[in-house]
């Protein structure tokens, strides 16, 4: 049996690799801060133009970090085994004497951490650009349900990438059709309850959905919530759990098939 | 202590997907395997590109089930006790590019020691060590996507052997190098494993130098299924009454392929240079004896003798009687 503290130094080495290695990589940080923030910024100019209430501006700029995550969820985890099958690093992960689950985790957390530096640009770019103003004292209870979102996030990520475990170059234009969908059904720009009931319902799925809408009512006072902030933290917990047992499910039976025909590794000879 | 790895009947049978017209295809890629490999041992699996090599040892490694048999390593089965097999293995394979291209050297190594369960200290102080035995310590500090091919498969090395595993597979630990790289490489394996003499080796190759060099046993393996298991030295000597001749010839001009055709020569090596008008030819005869005849036969395809020596029997010359082909031979038609 492979011990918990050998499971968590094998997470936190997979992780250090994701923060050292995506601040020297100058593209990554093109890619996951720079197109995001100008997003952002394109979207409060947009709503500004239209003459849209100065509350929206705050819901863009909060839409924009929250995007940052969502996309290195799906770069980052979503199509992060087939990337390593084909350099060769999952055979070496497979064979060792540790739970796979640590592996993804130290994915996760790895991403999250590589993601805040990059979120805190956006933050700080409405902050000063954009006059964004947080209701102060819902500021700790936002924090906390950034951290449930975050956590329901990416056991999503963790259950997308064991999902993906058998695909091949096929994974990458999956990632690229969920992308986008997912911005419109997620409220990143606007109330998810102006999709009305059912819509919203479905929407709250994807845990970002729910994450933002409760944000948006404790740290920028908004009256348009989906839900009260208590069910929705319910929820996000809720799917945290779930998210997480299925990515562990999920990735023993993706292991099993993929020994029994073969896939596990890439290259043959 | 019970063998380091044993198999029995072990068999992968691979489906291959049907293509337009053919049916599902079935291919038995490792074929029957029994092994028995003993702690302390240096064992290598020899046979052509295709043979099953890699097949068997990722069946070993736990990266694949096996379609029917059993498979133990160090009395452990690979499939029920697959967790604590790991505990007891690592894998290398040659020309593997594992690893992350931003990392060090020292970085990557440090990475992959926290799937051991070492402390960083242990793992920085032993990582430390073999950089500097295996002359990669001046490196350290280089990035991975920027070594050479022979860094890179030191550090793969390296990789393995930190981790001090019971048993350590190593896939064509040498695939790719230079001469004089393969040759530091066969120097490493040869230290680690006179580090501890309870460690044991199981290595994939298809140079039958490079098995007849560094391997206490050896088993061919062909088309799945081993042909023939022991030491070096006992293979070659069960086939020491053989005659095995090299001649150079010219005016053999195109006629040169038909010598494999010869039923009484096995042609272990045939080097053709077209230029020059010369043919070389490696054959093994069951006798003395049989010379006369096959260089008449030489003669009348027009062959003019300029050179003839007799040779030892090598491992290559073993491969071709028990396959019935050279490995190139084995390998061009695997393709
Ligand atoms: N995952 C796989 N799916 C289908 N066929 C495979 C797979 N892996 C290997 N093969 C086939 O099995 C045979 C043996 O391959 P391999 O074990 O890699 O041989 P070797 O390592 O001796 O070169 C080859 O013909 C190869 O094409
Ligand atoms: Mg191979």
């Amino acid at each position: 049996m492979s011990s918990l503290a050998n499971n968590l130094r094998a997470a936190s080495a997979r992780a250090w690799i994701r923060v050292v290695a995506a601040n020297r990589e100058l593209s990554w940080v093109f890619f996951e801060t720079f197109l995001p923030a100008m997003t952002t910024a394109g979207y409060v100019l947009v709503y500004r133009a239209l003459g849209a209430p100065a509350e929206y501006e705050a819901y863009v700029i909060l839409g924009g970090v929250m995007t940052a995550f969502w996309l290195n969820v799906l770069w980052g985890m979503a199509a992060q085994f087939f990337w390593e099958k084909d350099m060769g690093n999952l055979d070496i992960y497979m064979m060792a004497p540790i739970s796979r689950m640590s592996i993804l985790l130290g994915m996760a957390v790895g991403g999250m951490l590589g993601t805040a530096m990059r979120s805190v640009v956006i933050l700080v770019l409405g902050i000063a650009l954009f006059h964004v103003r947080f209701e102060i004292g819902g500021l700790a209870a936002a924090f906390g349900i950034f951290l449930l979102s975050m956590t329901a996030l990416y056991g999503l990520g963790m259950m997308l990438a064991s999902l993906f475990l058998l695909f091949g170059r096929g994974a990458q234009r999956w990632v690229e059709v969920a992308q986008e969908p997912v911005y419109l059904m997620s409220g990143f720009y606007f109330p998810i309850a102006n999709l009305g009931f059912t819509a919203a319902a479905i929407a709250s799925a994807f845990p970002l959905a729910l994450g933002i809408d409760a944000i948006r009512q404790t740290a920028l006072g908004s009256d348009t919530g989906f839900l009260p902030v208590g069910v929705e933290a319910g929820a996000l917990a809720a799917l945290a759990v779930l998210f997480f047992l299925l990515a562990r499910r999920m990735l023993r039976l993706m292991e099993n098939r993929a020994k029994r025909d073969g896939k596990l590794t890439l290259k043959w000879q | 202590m019970p063998p380091a790895i044993r198999t029995r009947n072990l068999t992968r049978i691979y489906r291959k997907s049907p293509k337009r017209g053919a049916p599902a295809a079935e291919f038995r890629a490792v074929d029957d395997v029994d092994l028995e490999i003993q702690p302390g041992e240096l064992f290598g699996l020899l046979g052509p590109n295709g043979a099953g090599k890699t097949t068997l040892i990722k069946i070993l490694c736990t990266l694949l089930f096996p379609t029917s048999g059993v498979a133990e390593v160090c009395g452990l089965d690979i499939v029920k006790d697959c967790e604590r097999v790991r505990e007891k293995i690592n894998m290398v394979s040659g020309g593997e590019a594992s690893g992350y291209g931003l990392l060090t050297i020292r970085e990557q190594l440090w990475v992959f020691s926290q799937l051991y369960g070492l402390t960083t200290k242990e793992a920085l102080s032993r990582i430390d060590r073999m950089l500097d035995q295996y002359g990669l310590a001046a490196d350290a500090g280089t990035k991975i996507n920027r070594l050479s091919t022979g860094m890179r498969q030191k550090m793969n090395l390296i990789r393995g052997f930190m981790t001090g595993p019971s048993v350590l597979f190593l896939d064509e630990p040498t695939l790719g190098l230079d001469a004089h790289i393969a040759r530091q490489a066969r120097g490493f394996i040869r230290d680690w494993m006179a580090e501890d003499r309870t460690r044991t080796i199981l290595l994939t190759t298809h140079y039958l130098a490079e098995a007849q060099e560094l391997c206490d046993r050896v088993a061919i393996i062909h088309q799945g299924r081993i042909r023939a298991c022991d030491t070096p030295a006992a293979l070659i000597a069960a086939h020491r009454g053989d005659a095995v001749f090299e001649v150079t010839l010219t005016g053999l001009d195109g006629q040169a392929e038909r010598l494999r055709q010869d039923a009484d020569m096995k042609v272990s090596r045939l080097d053709a240079d077209v230029a020059a008008g010369r043919t070389t030819v490696r054959f093994t005869l069951p006798d003395d004896a049989a010379l006369t005849g096959a260089l008449s036969r030489m003669a009348a395809l027009g062959g003019k003798i300029v050179n003839l020596s007799k040779h030892e029997v090598t491992l290559e010359d073993v491969f071709v009687k028990i396959a019935g082909q050279s490995i190139a031979e084995a390998e061009k038609s695997s393709e």
